[in-house]
């Protein structure tokens, strides 16, 4: 873990200035972000690097690669293999018996930071006899995360707390199955690394790219005021099937978005649902 | 009920449930302002928390959810599992970003948003726990001209959480339980 030095304040117009010079500079937009807490990510990684606003603003528009360090350390990317156990049961039990009746399937894991989630999705259909006629696209804004997920390599101590998720999901075959161990570090296994295409998207900007039948965008609506949420639930819209399903986090509801007419609840809790129209 | 003007933050971990319970069950029963409640618990394990105590105290105990407008009169709880902050435009806001002194949700998080938001109108009780979560919180609530209330470590189940606070807050109050049981009777 980072050791964060002194804690460094902006004030909410401060980002907003730095908001408007990346759309500027960088033609990334970052307006429809939560407010407090992408304040406080750009609060944390000045305190990081021990910027005031106005070295921060100067990197931003003179320093080769910056831009680059700056929205990974931005975007949230924590994330697990088989993060909520509840969810992935409830994948294979209410979704997968659907999905058998398709001969293609297309899945995508939207915001998948550095690739955990659509590794599990790949050896969840492979435990189902569904992967060999599969594909995964993994998207997310920061193009060093999808570098890290191309690679397929984790910790032997994230691995640990990924077997404790797995086994609670009830699988037959063990974790251990599905990659290699060396070292410290474990490699996913080349079958559900060639299943998976990585690459660069942005939830904010970029639109439509597939026809899927099965999304998973969790925990990344959270990061997004209103407004955007709407735009992204309708890029999702637009990218299902008909009877394809949506999956999002644990507190990312439809029920309140103007979209949920369009779509049938599966699991209220979890928040899986089906566009039906 | 609208938006609400002022709020009242409460923020515990071990040994402060009890204390939370006999709070909630002192305040008036219409209020003006909205209480946020944030206590460390496992997310790994379903919660009963906001059930039950909607049924012991009769009046709808919230889960604060995400992009939701904090309105007076409502009781919120943090969810376990996500950072939880308040936006500029009054709104909750969910983040599960990295935990903060081993917290998520961390108090912290929590107060200094919602102090830079409500300033003035802001108020933060800090209980029992043994951390050092909400020190912090607390002094950028007094930073912004919130009132900052801790319970006395005297009267707290585990004290390094209240004691942490002192030591950095520069104008809290030491409150003894029952001034902070006569301080939510009197809450509008």
């Amino acid at each position: 873990m980072v050791k964060l030095k002194e804690p460094v304040h902006i004030t909410f117009e401060e980002l907003d200035d730095v908001v408007y010079l990346l759309k500027k500079v960088a033609d990334y937009d970052l307006s429809g972000y939560s407010k407090s807490s992408l304040k406080r990510r750009v609060q944390r990684l000045m305190a990081m690097e021990s910027m005031d606003l106005i070295d921060l603003k100067n990197a931003i528009l003179n320093v080769n690669g910056f831009f680059g360090y700056f929205i990974q350390e931005i975007t949230v990317n924590v994330t697990e293999m088989f993060r909520d156990p509840p969810f992935y049961q409830e994948l294979r039990n209410a979704v997968f018996p659907y999905l058998q009746t398709y001969p293609q399937l297309r899945v995508w894991s939207a915001g998948c930071a550095t690739g955990e989630e659509a590794y599990s999705l790949s050896i969840l259909l492979q435990e189902e006899k569904l992967l060999n006629r599969s594909f995964i696209y993994g998207t997310d804004i920061s193009q060093q995360a999808i570098n890290t997920a191309k690679k397929g390599v984790y910790t032997v101590e994230k691995i640990k707390s990924y077997t404790e998720n797995y086994n609670r999901v009830g699988m037959n075959s063990k974790f251990s199955d599905h990659y290699t161990a060396m070292y410290d570090a474990v490699i996913i296994n080349n079958e559900y690394r060639n299943s998976i295409l990585f690459s660069n998207h942005n939830l904010v900007s970029d639109n439509v790219f597939n026809e899927f039948q099965l999304i998973c965008c969790r925990n990344v609506l959270i990061y997004f005021d209103k407004e955007l949420q709407q735009r992204v639930l309708n890029v999702f819209y637009e990218s299902l099937s008909l009877f394809g399903f949506l999956c999002l986090g644990t507190k990312e509801s439809l029920y309140r978005q103007e979209m949920n007419a369009n779509f049938k609840v599966i699991n209220k809790s979890l928040n899986i649902y089906q566009k039906i129209k | 009920m609208a938006q609400a003007e002022d709020i009242i933050l409460i923020g515990g971990s071990a040994g402060s449930y009890g204390v939370i319970v006999n709070m909630l069950e002192s305040i008036p029963a219409k209020i003006s302002s909205a209480i946020i409640v944030i206590i460390h618990r496992n997310a790994k394990y379903p919660t009963q928390m906001e059930k039950s105590l909607t049924l012991k105290l009769k009046r709808p105990i919230l889960s604060a959810e995400d992009k939701v407008t904090i309105e007076g009169n409502n009781i919120y709880f943090a969810s376990p599992g996500y950072h939880l902050l308040v936006e500029p435009d009054h709104t909750f806001s969910l983040d599960i970003s990295d935990p903060v002194n081993f917290s998520r949700p961390s108090i912290d998080v929590l107060f200094e948003s919602a102090a830079e938001v409500y300033t003035t109108r802001c108020t933060a009780l800090l209980l029992s726990g043994a951390n050092n979560d909400g020190a912090y919180g607390i002094k950028r609530v007094e930073f912004f001209g919130g009132t900052s209330i801790i319970q006395d470590p005297n009267d707290a189940l585990i004290n390094t959480m209240p004691n942490s606070a002192i030591t950095t807050s520069s104008k809290a109050n030491v409150l003894k339980n029952k001034e902070i049981i006569n301080y939510f009777c009197s809450i509008k």
